[in-house]
């Protein structure tokens, strides 16, 4: 009755066009924007920052390139945890080679050298697909953490093979570092994933992300009519591996201080975001988000309620909680196999009709 | 993204539902993990560590009048949910760290040190923060891992008779910080003595080692050392028995070195052997007042079947010694509900002797503790201990001995330097 598109007379293209075409949507998006930019701040902790928010960001930003890749091109990768490696060592190196440049312009050359990287490893998908590609792409993964421990130039020498962020600041704020504020990390990283968010979704209409689609629908059907595969396949590589790279840069040296390889971004890190897509909804932007919502902070927080609220005994709570979240996938990908986006879709579709379905 | 602001309010709801408990007692974190691949060393950890403040409040009723409390928090030996934990416990008035794993105590060294909590990093961690003027929070008393890596290469010139020049040692290690932290001492013991170093990684979790110990068989090295931990010590141990490599010249680390790591392999571990830092076994006057006043009340960590193994032994001694500092803490402030930095105060100015170890029940159970606030790492001996599979006990086959000061200690200086530089630190000045 209320969410509905009837009397809202768009009298432009741009305004045809928009990317939440319901006023009751763009109201909702703007009240989560206010909330999220202007509330949030000023009641962040630390808790809140290193154990919900941060990880939540970050792994949203991971999710979204892999959701371009895959979702959207239909390139299947094993290589996340690889990429987001490149994209915290060139980070670290970044920083520790150039000490005056900043933090914002680190991350984001992180993400264009992960970039660079991921359209190396992005040339096999010109020959080979699927599970094929799936194998291609795990050789990534294996490759780039073993070579993150061998050399040591990667992590300046240090003895153990950690690397840790020195302190940055932005503005006098150190968003670095283990003296800096929750709100200023929270704000920087928030910045970074809302403005990334809307560049996916504006890339995923453009031409670009339609020829990407069309070579994920049918491939000889997309060369045919003129879709370039080379350009659209590349081009998913570099865009998917920049996101990516942007967020384990973020990971590293905003959410962590410190990693080292074999931890931090194992072959579990590429599962972990394949989860968060697969179970968000594959092909769509919101769907990224709540996937990672899913898989990163639900086990925070029935965690929360277990230990905290109820006093069970961790180790019991650890256990229940895998089972809980195994059996929730499960049960949500028999319900709906295209995702909890599709869910979401499903309600808005519902409620437009709402109250009289028929 | 309406679905998105719902979980948030939801998780807003139930934070502030769970952290309205406040509490004036002495809070002991554990952040120890009982799930995963480095359960079988975690659990008999924690489960030590809990029963000696259980015991504590029992027998005692607490540490100078105040009671204690441990919160114990899940870690499965991963680094974030090491953070997660370290931010979610902090807040309740956590006195001390102790997250038994180098990588987290890597994580925590500045955030502590930013919060002023201390971090006690037991014969694991970061060495060189032995070095108390550069890291002011961070304690890894009662010795570190080049310790271990310098005692274990004296045990072999012993053993070899004075000379090992020419003799090929090799180090199985976690290919991780914690591994491939005693690389660097070794490489400078391996210049000094002559010997010839073979460096062979595991990755995590440490299951699929068969082509390491190949490259053993190929090379045969005259010593194997291991800087392994969890399901990786017990597949190193068997490899090693099923190529039959002379179990006398494979010598673990003090993380390498529990019962759960050689009962696998059966006979085949007859004669490991592994450094240590503390005794072994149950042959402690505490196990009396253990059972007393805790097993036999049902009050025990886990499943109480881990009493008198290595790790359990390992967990008592580190709530000993860190309920023997918050009391020293507390006659230092003259409070007896301490804050964190009163805790860390205490930490620097700790002393644990003989007699007094007496008087807890743990006679002779390791060396003379002192702590100053230049050195962090106290006394730094190690003793040798060999399994014997017939009876399936561990003993000492050697007296507590000290490392070689000379390297060991220039690359402490070298080290702390290097992160006093990086994190601009100015050393304090120790009197």
């Amino acid at each position: 009755m209320f969410y509905r598109e009837a009397g809202e007379f768009k009298t432009s293209y741009p305004a045809d066009q928009q990317i939440f075409p319901i006023a009751l949507d763009r109201l909702g998006v703007k009240i989560v924007l206010v909330f999220a930019f202007l509330v949030v701040p000023f009641i962040i902790d630390d808790y809140w920052e290193k154990s919900v928010l941060m990880p939540f960001l970050v792994w949203s930003m991971a999710a979204l390139g892999l959701n371009i890749l895959i979702g959207y091109c239909g390139q299947l990768s094993l290589g996340t945890g690889g990429f987001m490696a490149v994209g915290a060592y060139a980070a670290y190196k970044l920083m520790t080679a150039f000490p005056d440049l900043n933090i914002f312009f680190v991350i984001i050359l992180a993400g264009g050298v992960t970039a660079l990287v991921g359209i190396l490893f992005g040339l096999p998908s010109l020959r080979i697909k699927g599970f094929y590609l799936a194998v291609a792409t795990l050789a990534a993964q294996f490759f780039l953490v073993w070579m993150f421990n061998k050399f040591p130039w990667f992590y300046n020498h240090s003895a153990s093979g950690q690397i840790t962020a020195p302190e940055r600041f932005i503005f006098g704020v150190a968003i670095t570092g283990p003296e800096a504020p929750p709100w200023a990390t929270y704000l920087f990283c928030l910045t970074i994933v809302v403005l990334f968010a809307f560049v996916a979704k504006n890339l995923t209409r453009s031409v670009i992300g339609r020829s990407w689609m069309a070579i994920r629908d049918m491939d000889i059907a997309a060369e045919i009519i003129g879709v370039p595969p080379l350009k659209a396949k590349l081009t998913a590589f570099a865009v998917s591996s920049f996101y990516i790279g942007v967020a384990g840069a973020m990971f590293f040296a905003v959410y962590l201080g410190a990693a080292e390889p074999t931890e931090a971004f194992g072959i579990e890190k590429s599962f972990l975001v394949l989860f968060m897509i697969i179970i968000g909804g594959l092909g769509s932007i919101v769907g990224s988000f709540i996937g990672a919502a899913f898989i990163i902070s639900l086990p925070v927080l029935l965690k929360n309620i277990m230990v905290g609220g109820l006093g069970w005994p961790t180790d019991i709570v650890q256990h229940l909680i895998f089972m809980l979240i195994g059996g929730l996938i499960v049960f949500f990908l028999i319900v709906e196999p295209h995702g909890l986006a599709q869910l979401w879709r499903i309600t808005k579709e519902k409620l437009r009709l709402w109250p009289f379905p028929h | 993204m309406k679905q998105k602001k719902f979980t948030t309010l939801a998780l807003a709801a139930t934070f502030v539902l769970g952290s309205g408990i406040a509490s004036a007692d002495l809070v002991f974190p554990s952040l120890s993990y009982r799930t995963g691949p480095y359960a079988p060393n975690g659990i008999p950890f924690a489960d030590g560590y809990a029963d000696y403040f259980t015991l504590l409040n029992e027998r005692d009723g607490g540490i100078g009048g105040e009671k204690i409390k441990v919160i114990e928090c899940e870690t499965g030996y991963n680094t974030e949910k090491g953070v997660e934990c370290y931010e979610s416990t902090k807040g309740e008035g956590s006195l001390v760290y102790q997250p038994l794993s180098t990588g987290i105590t890597y994580q925590l060294i500045p955030k502590a040190t930013a919060d002023d909590i201390p971090v006690h990093s037991m014969g694991y961690g970061r060495t060189s923060a032995a070095n108390g003027k550069v890291f002011s929070h961070i304690f890894n008393y009662p010795g570190t891992y080049w310790d271990a890596a310098s005692i274990i290469v004296k045990h072999i010139i012993d053993q070899e008779g004075g000379d090992i020049k020419g003799k090929k040692i090799a180090l199985v290690y976690h290919n991780s910080a914690y591994g491939k932290e005693p690389i660097r001492t070794l490489e400078e013991l391996s210049k000094k003595h002559g010997f010839e170093l073979t460096l062979l990684a595991v990755d995590h979790p440490g299951q699929e080692q068969k082509s390491q110990w190949l490259q053993i068989r190929r090379e045969r090295p005259d010593y194997v050392m291991m800087w392994g931990w969890g399901v990786m010590n017990q597949v190193a141990i068997q490899e090693a028995a099923n190529i039959r490599f002379p179990m006398d010249h494979f010598i673990g680390v003090w993380w390498s070195a529990s019962e759960n790591d050689v009962l696998p392999a059966g006979d085949g571990a007859d004669g490991y052997k592994a450094i240590a830092f503390h005794g072994v076994g149950s042959d402690y006057p505490i196990y009396d007042d253990i059972k007393k006043y805790v097993v036999d009340t049902g009050k025990a960590a886990g499943d109480g079947s881990n009493l008198g193994t290595v790790l359990y032994n390992r967990g008592l001694y580190a709530a000993m010694l860190a309920s023997e500092a918050a009391a020293t803490a507390q006659k230092i402030s003259g409070t007896s509900s301490i804050t964190p930095g009163q805790m860390r105060d205490g930490m620097e100015a700790l002393e644990v002797t003989n007699a007094r170890m007496a008087e807890l029940g743990l006679d002779n159970f390791g060396p003379e503790v002192k702590v100053t606030c230049a050195n962090h790492e106290g006394p730094g001996l190690g003793a040798i201990q060999q399994w014997n599979a017939k009876t399936k006990s561990w003993s000492l086959i050697t007296d507590f001995v000290g490392a070689d000061r000379e390297v060991v200690d220039a690359l402490i200086a070298e080290d702390s330097a290097a992160y006093a530089k990086e994190n601009n630190i100015t050393p304090r000045d120790c009197k």
